[in-house]
């Protein structure tokens, strides 16, 4: 039997970790200890539940009901001077708690204050749009839904915008391999030249250090060239062509550098 | 008879069946003045542009992805493929926001020479936005000038890392290489040229009647538009906010440098050119700043840390230790602590953004990349309608769009 992979994250783990390894924190500080971020956090909590609360690496981090994320960053917009919607994405916790995590990282230039509004919506739950409020979010959640299938609710134009608008599954799941699967595979031959030509072409190698030395059209083997095209068969022993090189022979159209005849410009005014 | 699951042969740039005397036109993905793969759809009524749609996505290589599958210093040469044409701002965002998360202090001398690097890239990458912008404009000479003096940009780049274009040339924790013996001369020579340089570009420029048309007063972005569509960079700036992220939140050793941050309220072409043109002289100043730093500094390139950074070669040949700890963090990479982290630097486009969510692995859970050049390219949405179809060009030309950058 082959040994079972869990499919729920499909990424690059590490092959070997210490028994014994914890891994340290980020450290995390009160939010009292900054007046500005406080003052935010009293603004915000005043009219909604925030569930957490921090600050890291000098950015206040707070977690927030998805119902109200519309709400939530109209108040730090409006109330609060958080001018500008620098990024937003999700996170895929799925393997995990079944969840996604959606953070808005906002700007307030007065303040000169960046602060990180999370919250966690279930696999198949769809979030409120906050393009009414920053036009950024209109390409943004288009990314956010392209690369990890969130819904977003009331989005002007909710289409794929990096993947080809016909692609299947979302690209930055846990679950999906980073070298495609088999949709993509077979993606670019189905829509040029039809699923009868499956069997003629085959898939797409999507491993870009795939190399077949039996395959005289795209690769060519140092010491043993054969004519483009020709035909070898698995196990036949190609003829041997001698290596050149251009020391011992020289191409006769290429004269060598020589550096006693040479000019070397230093002088750029020249 | 087609077959409905195949590509269909069809004019595809221009439809013609509408009653509304609206046309469709394509403009891209192969377009010379598109700068990359970019295809806008345009609906025109005569040559006024009604609706913009612009796609993306012809460049996309799913670096995000490469990211979660990556260890952190195998990731660093990527990140040189997002705004190629000043590579070194891209490593050095991430290499910023990794120490930040590790909490590592780089040794001035590093300090010293990413300063350089950044600087002599932002004059690189303005001077690449000349050449095409005038050129897309018709401005030959300009192109030719500016691609000039570029040309000793690179070679300089390429006497300190070896690479003109990709290079690769931050580490996280500090930087490779110390300078070689020509760099200051060089760099010296270079910039005591600029000013006569820039002046000749805005002799051809500035008053030129074709150059003036094609750009004052059009693409106006008024501020709220700019700040609502998270435009950042000389984007903002020529739209009357006065943010450099330099200034505002000083990384490196920006605040000990005096410069000054050139702000315009017009929010046209021109006055984005105008802004291009001033930033190449404050990164001139700037650069005569830094290279007055560099004597004084001690040898050390790289901070101490070695749960996360190799340590020196010569440790490395004489202390088994070292060489242990070296061949862990190549094989299975450093391990940052658990959290998260946002970090947004000025890059020559713009606010050049890395958040990074670690697990303690030594692989990112998650990797944001919050190009400038996406939102700028986002921004035509809302500023094409109402201009005409050779404005499209020129403004284009100024948002400054990589699309290496867009599609990451």
């Amino acid at each position: 039997m082959r040994a079972y992979k869990p499919k729920g994250d499909v990424q690059k783990k590490s092959y070997y970790t210490d028994r014994y390894w914890v891994a340290p924190q980020v450290a995390k500080q009160e939010v009292f200890s900054d007046a500005v971020f406080n003052a935010d956090l009293e603004a915000i909590k005043s009219k909604f539940e925030v569930s957490d609360a921090y600050i890291q690496v000098e950015q206040m981090v707070l977690f927030i009901n998805p119902e109200d994320n519309f709400d939530v960053v109209k108040f730090c917009k409006d109330e609060l001077e958080y001018t500008q919607l620098s990024e937003m994405s999700a996170i895929d916790w799925i393997e995990k708690e079944g969840k996604f995590e959606i953070f808005y990282q906002l700007l307030s230039m007065n303040k000169r204050k960046r602060i990180r509004v999370k919250c966690f919506i279930d696999q198949n739950q769809a979030i409120e749009s906050v393009e009414k409020l920053f036009r950024s979010a209109d390409w943004s959640e288009r990314e956010m839904y392209d690369m990890y299938g969130v819904i977003v609710n009331n989005h002007p134009y909710m289409k794929r915008i990096l993947m080809p608008d016909d692609w299947q599954g979302y690209p930055l799941l846990k679950t999906y391999p980073l070298q495609g699967d088999e949709f993509a595979a077979w993606y670019e031959v189905d829509k040029i030249f039809g699923k009868e030509a499956r069997d003629v072409i085959g898939p797409e190698i999507r491993d870009s250090a795939a190399v077949n030395r039996y395959d005289t059209e795209r690769f060519a083997r140092l010491g043993h060239e054969v004519p483009k095209g020709t035909e070898l068969n698995v196990g036949s022993e190609e003829p041997e062509t001698p290596l050149g090189y251009q020391e011992e022979e020289g191409v006769f159209m290429i004269s060598k550098f020589d550096e006693k005849d040479s000019v070397i410009i230093t002088d750029r005014d020249r | 008879m087609q077959q409905t699951n195949k590509l269909r042969p069809f004019f595809e740039n221009i439809t013609f069946d509408r009653d509304d005397n609206e046309m469709v036109l394509n403009f891209g993905p192969q377009h010379p003045s598109a700068h990359g793969q970019l295809r806008l759809m345009l609906h025109l009524q005569q040559e006024q542009i009604v609706k913009a749609h612009p796609d993306v996505g012809y460049l996309h290589r799913g670096m995000e992805k490469m990211a979660e599958n990556m260890i952190y210093n195998e990731f660093m040469p990527t990140t040189d493929r997002m705004d190629y044409i000043a590579s070194s701002s891209n490593n050095y965002g991430f290499a910023l926001a990794v120490e930040k998360l590790i909490g590592l202090e780089v040794p001035r001398r590093a300090k010293v020479i990413r300063m350089l690097l950044l600087e002599t890239n932002r004059l690189m990458s303005h001077l690449f936005w000349l050449a095409t912008t005038a050129l897309d404009i018709g401005a030959m000479t300009v192109f030719l000038y500016a691609f000039r003096e570029r040309e000793y940009l690179m070679d300089l780049i390429e006497d300190y890392c070896g690479a003109r274009l990709t290079h690769a040339a931050v580490r996280i924790g500090g930087v490779p290489l110390d300078l070689p013996d020509n760099f200051m001369g060089d760099l010296k020579k270079f910039l005591d040229k600029l000013p006569e340089n820039i002046k000749d570009y805005e002799d051809l420029l500035d008053k030129n009647r074709i150059w003036l048309m094609r750009m004052e007063d059009v693409g106006v972005i008024p501020t709220e538009m700019a700040l609502s569509w998270g435009c950042t960079g000389p984007m903002l700036r020529a739209s009357g906010v006065n943010w450099d992220i330099r200034k505002e939140e000083p990384y490196e050793l920006y605040d000990e440098i005096d410069f000054d941050i050139p702000v315009s309220d017009k929010g046209d072409n021109y006055a984005r050119y105008k802004i291009y043109m001033e930033e190449m002289r404050q990164s001139a100043k700037i650069l005569y700043q830094v290279m007055d730093m560099y004597e004084g500094t001690g040898h050390e390139l790289m901070a101490h840390a070695p749960q996360y950074v190799s340590s020196s070669k010569l440790d490395m040949m004489t202390q088994n230790y070292s060489l242990m700890q070296h061949f862990v963090l190549v094989t299975q990479g450093m391990r940052p602590p658990v959290g998260e982290v946002y970090i947004a630097t000025e890059s020559p486009k713009g606010e050049l953004g890395y958040y990074i969510n670690s697990q303690g692995g030594p692989y990112p859970y998650k990797l944001k990349l919050r190009a400038p050049s996406f939102w700028h390219t986002g921004v035509l949405t809302d500023l094409l309608p109402g201009h005409y179809i050779p404005d499209v060009v020129s403004i284009i030309g100024t948002t400054n769009i990589v699309f290496g950058e867009v599609d990451r």
